[in-house]
């Protein structure tokens, strides 16, 4: 029996290497990936507290977040696509057209 | 250790070692595969916590059908000029400075606090069957949740296709 | 140490077992299904298929495998050599790793102090699981595309996945009418559910069975939906760059996919491991169909061993009907002898029996029908199929409300009218459906486009 704060500290090392991600790398559909690490790390979390706490809601809230995390990916790829084709880049760092 | 445990520890290894590979990749298409290796070794995370439905689900929706998309979507946008540029950007050692001082205090916070946390103990066998209390969850007590969460879905495919046509 | 070892995995040795003999046995079911699609086709083209390698061209499959493991690996020059290794493999894997769904035979069993099912696991999610596990095996398909390095295998994985996808929905729906029917995802307790009601639920619905025929027929890239593997459309489509071990890799895949998906709707709709008339008394001499059946098989071999030509053919064939007398033993006994062992071998053999029977319907539809064009494809599986089968969900739903009796709330009415009215009532708004295709086809030919 795994005590649940050892599922906590791995969402917790799983949503730092996320933002990690997000922060630091250029290319657009890796930030999006990790945004989806986060997503994950955040579900673990609500799964060992359902498990720990016998309540069923903590696993529905986790399906939403994976209905939302879909829904967010088929966004975000969209807009990338439509700004590569206008642009021809998907480098978060050349994307800086409403910069002064 | 049991079986239960060594499945636990391997997954949880397993998860971070390709988060870490995903964020380090130069080749987008290999950061993919290793989200994916991530998000099956959640699955089985969330399989050796006994929440089988969302372990299907993980594996359906995620894997079988999010990871897809970035798939598509990589072969659709991928130049092979990126390969070259590099894959990180200016500010790389800043950010991984404020996001450990950011994560740090959170541990800390929690690190200290954790004499005021009064959890339960684990009632086992709480969450059988599964699938049965997930579904009744679903469409008794999260009912509105749920008819959002589709109507949700329908306006990001409507928007999906929208912005991704050539001429609307 | 050793014993930790054994209390270590002592609880999960059956299932070890299992999934052993499966990983061996199943590349040589597959060869010899392969074997049994040339002779099929052989069949139905008005010829003979291969009569040279072995008897009758047993030994062909075995012949097969030797030349693909000894041909040499080509890797194109710019692919991406990580893609090119792991993407055969998680086809493989995925197809494989399917079968730890399906249960072949009925009944829990001793062994090692832990209960076993027939099965390398009695999961309570089978059927999801299944289904999650089938749709990995998308990633070996565009991976494999995208690793070729080459036009050809990207526009054929695209279009495979594309086609995967799209029909994966349908697929489900229609699995959803069954387990509407069945009540649980266990592919042991949907069986069971059928064997207490003593009907096959084809019977209760036939349409949900179609639908879910030819969403696999498509899922698993066969022919008429095979367009991303024509050979005289896009090379081999994914497969055109790998070569020797890695193709026979992604072969062996869609074989496995395809007795995967064979395994499934047996389960949910052909009754798994359950005899014709399970449970009529006066049926009960088809319990001596196994048995008649191999007996039958040893006695063809055993008739044409005289008339081979070669030596080596009249052994390979008398060893062959050997095997067949030991197996018509082996079925006889339960019968007569060892009731104990009735379930697990007759069940196993129904269920093969009936899987072996879908498979020939796969192979009769492929040399049957002509090629579905890509557009046509999609439009068939997004615009009719998924909308068909998700009011057959509906449709079904209504109908088991009307089914329950008066005080719950129903109207009492019997299985075969609820199953005309779920039938009925899906098929009036396919047919609507197809209308309505037909006045845009109509439209989009007029307008001159």
């Amino acid at each position: 029996m795994v005590p649940t704060e050892h599922y906590l500290a791995l969402s917790f090392v799983l949503f730092t290497i996320g933002v990690i991600g997000v922060l630091t790398r250029r290319n657009v559909i890796i930030i999006l990936m990790s945004i989806e690490l986060i997503l994950n790390a955040v579900n673990i979390n609500l799964v060992a507290f359902s498990r720990h706490l016998g309540d069923v809601g903590g696993q529905v809230f986790a399906i939403f977040i994976i209905t939302d995390a879909a829904a967010e990916a088929a966004v975000g790829l969209g807009i990338i696509i439509a700004f590569f084709r206008n642009r021809s880049t998907i480098l978060a760092d050349e994307m800086d057209l409403l910069k002064w | 250790m049991t079986l239960n445990t060594f499945i636990f520890y391997f997954f949880s290894a397993l998860a971070v070692i390709s988060a870490l590979l995903m964020i380090t990749r130069r080749n987008v298409v290999h950061s993919a595969i290793f989200l994916i290796t991530a998000l099956l070794a959640t699955a089985g995370i969330f399989l050796q916590l006994r929440a089988e439905f969302l372990f299907a689900v993980q594996i359906i929706l995620y894997v079988g059908g999010i990871m897809v998309l970035f798939l598509f979507v990589i072969m659709l946008v991928n130049l092979d000029v990126a390969v070259r540029q590099a894959a990180f950007n200016r500010q790389a050692w800043l950010a991984i400075l404020m996001a450990g001082a950011m994560m740090g205090t959170v541990a800390l916070a929690v690190w200290l606090g954790r004499a005021s946390v009064h959890l339960p103990p684990v009632k086992a066998g709480a969450l059988e069957p599964n699938t049965e209390l997930v579904g009744e969850a679903l469409f008794q007590n999260f009912m509105l949740p749920f008819e959002i969460a589709s109507v949700l879905l329908l306006v990001a495919m409507i928007g999906a296709v929208v912005m991704s046509k050539k001429r609307i | 140490m050793i014993d930790l070892l054994i209390r270590f995995f002592a609880p999960h040795l059956v299932p070890l077992i299992i999934v052993l003999v499966v990983v061996l046995v199943l590349p040589l079911l597959a060869g010899y299904v392969v074997l049994l699609e040339r002779k099929v086709m052989a069949d139905i083209q008005a010829r003979l298929g291969p009569m040279r390698v072995g008897p009758h061209g047993l030994l062909q499959p075995i012949a097969d495998a030797v030349k693909l493991l000894l041909k040499e690996d080509i890797i194109p020059e710019n692919a991406d050599r990580f893609l090119f290794w792991i993407a055969p493999l998680i086809s493989v894997t995925a197809a494989m790793v399917a079968f730890a769904g399906l249960t072949f035979a009925p009944g829990k069993y001793e062994f090692f102090g832990h209960l076993n099912t027939v099965a390398v696991a009695d999961l309570n999610i089978g059927i999801l699981f299944i289904v999650a596990v089938s749709s990995m095996g998308i990633f070996g398909i565009v991976l494999g595309g995208w690793a070729s390095n080459s036009h050809y295998s990207l526009l054929g994985a695209l279009r495979s996945s594309a086609q995967m996808v799209s029909y994966e929905t349908a697929a489900g729906m229609a699995l959803i009418s069954g387990l509407l029917l069945a009540g649980s995802l266990s592919t042991r307790a949907i069986v069971e559910k059928q064997a207490a009601e003593g009907v096959w639920y084809v019977f209760f619905a036939p349409l949900a069975f179609f639908i879910y025929m030819v969403a696999s027929i498509a899922e698993t890239n066969r022919a008429p939906f095979d367009l991303p593997e024509a050979e005289s459309e896009l090379v081999a489509g994914y497969m055109t760059e790998f070569s020797g071990f890695r193709w026979a890799l992604y072969f062996l895949a869609e074989y496995c996919n395809m007795i995967v998906v064979a395994g499934i709707a047996t389960t949910v709709f052909l009754g798994g491991w359950l005899r014709p008339f399970e449970g009529t008394r006066e049926a009960d001499f088809l319990d001596l169909a196994p048995t008649v059946i191999f007996l039958g098989f040893a006695g063809y071999c055993l008739w044409r061993v005289p008339r081979q030509f070669e030596k080596i053919h009249k052994i390979v064939l008398s060893i062959f009907a050997g095997l067949c007398f030991v197996i018509a033993a082996a079925l006889a006994l339960p019968v007569t002898v060892q009731p104990a062992w009735k379930p697990v071998l007759h069940g196993v053999f129904w269920f093969l029996a009936k899987v072996v029977a879908y498979l020939y319907a796969f192979m009769w539809f492929r040399f049957t029908f002509p090629r579905y064009r890509f557009d046509q494809l999609m439009r068939l599986g997004w615009q009719w199929m998924i909308p068909v089968s998700i009011v057959h969900v509906m449709m079904l739903g209504l109908a088991l409300v009307l089914q329950r009796p008066p005080q719950q709330g129903g109207l009492g009415w019997a299985w075969w009218q609820g199953m005309l009215v779920s039938t009925g009532g899906t098929l009036l708004v396919a047919a609507w459906l197809g209308a309505l295709g037909e006045r845009r086809t109509q439209r989009i030919a007029e307008s001159g486009v």
